[in-house]
């Protein structure tokens, strides 16, 4: 049987847990000049493993992106690792994808607009040089930005 | 790579280390629950605060430097304990205890699908299968090979026990009284229900006897492989 121990603190131990693993580090750095926020278009590229379909699979080490439409109803979580608490984006999906939230700060002019697409990857990638991202699907989704005309992307994991 | 193509990014951060060392232009660090990156569910005043602060950081003076910057408001992990739900009586004795619970809570689980919209369920397995699923759980917890256990849906152990356990997690959020914290489901799922027992038991047995480690490891988040005692009701 498995030992038994005192309640852990579940997000310390897994914080404690990842503190040091490699982060990849890119040889140069690139800085955007932003516009003025009100008038940027926002969009969201997450790390949460989002499908906009009810298959659920994500494998790991996928370095695939999903394309979520600003307006999709259909936003499900999907990403493999056990180890984070879904039952706030089941609850809330903005307390993970906050895409309410943007087009209520759009409503007030805090920003220009939102997209009209938004990006989801998965975190928790085993290949810590993120060789596909980095050389494929990460230049395809921000080709993609582009195309609509985005102005600052906000980068959320789960 | 955002960045070299003209786009500015805001990144919000969950693990601290992790943060410092990534060199994003902006990022903001937030100690919120793991999976809650804005904070707080159903809190739009709460969310949007964080999302001020964060591309509050698109003001900061224009440099080559990445910008680190905390969010000053800290969510403790207060919510650990076993969320306050019942589980269904013994209904058919002749069932292990664990297929006998998952179907006593399937009409809580579609209560929360029907109210929220959304499911984490679907990886391996329907809804459906979960009583099926758990059998094979507790056969496996008896000493049965995994891949002799009759699993359902395509047979992957670790989708199909995630699945599981996004049945019990919404099935909890429609039980519980009150609103339902970071890791309180979790808890209850794993440390008060039949199944979290059966799934610890398989856990134990697959260890013990040599199966392939990823299949165990990954059965559980990795601060269950520790047993925490059934908390007294």
């Amino acid at each position: 049987m498995s030992e038994t121990s005192e309640r852990p603190t579940g997000d310390a131990f897994v914080r404690a847990a990842v503190n040091d693993f490699p982060v990849y580090e890119f040889e140069s750095r690139s800085f955007a000049v932003p516009k003025p926020l009100s008038e940027s278009r926002v969009a969201i590229v997450t790390t949460a493993g989002l499908r906009t379909s009810t298959d659920l699979f994500w494998a790991s080490g996928d370095q695939s992106f999903t394309v979520i439409p600003d307006d999709s109803r259909e936003v499900h979580l999907a990403h493999m690792s056990p180890n984070f608490d879904r039952t706030g984006f089941v609850q809330d999906r903005n307390v993970v994808f906050p895409v309410d939230r943007l087009h209520e700060m759009a409503a007030l002019g805090v920003i220009g607009s939102v997209a009209p697409r938004h990006i989801s990857f998965m975190g928790a990638q085993p290949d810590h040089t993120l060789a596909t991202m980095r050389l494929d699907t990460g230049p395809a989704a921000a080709q993609m930005l582009r195309d609509d005309g985005v102005d600052v992307v906000l980068l959320t994991p789960v | 790579m955002l960045e070299a193509a003209g786009i500015a990014t805001v990144s919000l951060g969950s693990v601290l280390g992790q943060a410092q060392r990534s060199g994003a232009p902006r990022m903001l660090y937030c100690e919120f629950p793991l999976g809650r990156p804005l904070g707080k569910p159903n809190d739009p005043l709460y969310q949007t605060a964080v999302l001020d602060a964060a591309f509050a950081m698109l003001a900061v003076a224009e440099s080559d430097t990445p910008h680190l910057a905390t969010f000053p408001d800290v969510i403790t992990a207060e919510f650990d304990e076993p969320a306050a739900c019942p589980v269904p009586p013994r209904f058919d004795p002749t069932l292990p205890p664990a297929v006998d619970e998952a179907r006593g809570l399937r009409p809580a689980y579609n209560r929360s699908v029907e109210r929220y919209g959304t499911t984490a369920l679907g990886k391996s397995i329907t809804a459906d299968q979960v009583p099926a699923a758990l059998e094979a759980i507790v056969r496996i917890g008896d000493g049965v090979a995994f891949n002799e256990a009759n699993l359902p849906g395509d047979g992957n152990l670790i989708s199909i026990a995630a699945d599981i356990r996004a049945y019990y997690e919404e099935s909890a959020l429609a039980l519980a009284d009150t609103a339902v914290g970071a890791r309180s489901a979790e808890a209850w799922f794993y440390e008060v229900t039949e199944a979290g027992e059966a799934l610890h038991r398989a856990y134990a047995t697959m260890r013990a006897n040599g199966a392939p480690q990823p299949l165990w490891y990954y059965l559980m988040p990795n601060i269950r492989h520790r047993r925490i005692a059934k908390p007294a009701l």
